[in-house]
């Protein structure tokens, strides 16, 4: 049987793997997908953690997050849209309106 | 010693792939390596005896958000994006946020304490099939999570709409 720290280590990684990609990538669309990867990290934290305590809860939990990530991809690209429509241009160093 | 040779290849292969999704300077590349990298990890929901999760997994992430993405990534300029430099100029201050946070993170696994098992063993899971034993739970005890699940969906469609639309000229 595999540990169950195994499993947390593997989420770790993948985690900061997408939060070192969110950080430092310029194209947003790959900043979105960082955020996917992230939101993997935690499903595969909690589905792992349901089967080793049996406890069917985390899946639930899990099941939810998939749920809403479909949303927040949603919103986001149509975000991305319209970004692309006003400002022709997918990277995040080049809209600096609000800069003061 | 089955078990962990698979589990080995499996997240060796999802942590390389994350890294290939993250670091590829072509947005197309990102969402194919993302689609294999899916997979994967629908593969190890099997291990977890998470069968019904595996297929949602396959069914939203690989069927219905990779599709958005990939529509979304033919709207730009993959000329251009393929010349220019992948990652913003600050790109080590990322790195090094990320390498501290998993340093704490590993740290604070050392205070992890593993609580008293619950209801669903293997056996009963395996009585009472995958599906039926998650339905069950999520109509009757998260039945309100789930129908607030629903309106966030339907927020999600009519926000998608409300943003990507054309404005009316007038």
């Amino acid at each position: 049987m595999v540990p169950l720290s195994w499993y947390m280590f593997l989420s770790m990684v993948v985690f900061t793997i997408g939060v070192f990609g969110f950080l430092s990538r310029r194209n947003i669309i790959i900043m979105f997908m960082s955020i996917e990867l992230m939101l993997n990290a935690v499903n595969i934290n909690l589905i792992s953690l349901s089967h080793y305590l049996q406890d069917m809860r985390g899946q639930i939990l899990a099941f939810f997050v998939i749920a809403v990530a479909a949303a927040e991809a949603a919103i986001g690209l149509a975000i991305v849209i319209a970004l692309f429509r006003n400002k022709a241009t997918v990277h995040v160093d080049e809209v600096k309106e609000m800069r003061g | 010693m089955i078990q962990e040779l698979f589990f080995a290849y499996f997240a060796f292969a999802i942590v390389v792939l994350s890294i290939l999704v993250i670091t590829r300077r072509n947005p197309v590349h990102s969402v194919l390596w993302m689609l294999l990298l899916f997979f994967h990890i629908a593969s190890l929901y099997l291990f977890l005896n998470a069968e019904f999760m595996a297929a949602i997994q396959i069914i939203v992430y690989a069927g219905g958000i990779l599709v958005l993405f990939l529509f979304v990534v033919l709207l730009m300029n993959i000329r251009e994006e393929v010349r220019i430099n992948k990652f913003i100029g600050a790109w080590p201050t990322g790195f090094t946020f990320a390498a501290g946070l998993l340093v704490v993170i590993i740290m604070s696994i050392k205070s992890f304490i593993v609580a008293p098992p619950g209801i669903y063993s293997i056996d009963l899971i395996k009585q009472e099939t995958h599906t039926k034993a998650l339905g069950k739970l999520l109509y009757t005890e998260f039945l309100y999570p789930f129908e607030v699940a629903s309106l966030i969906l339907l927020v999600a469609i009519i926000g998608a709409i409300v943003l990507a639309k054309r404005r009316l000229k007038h």
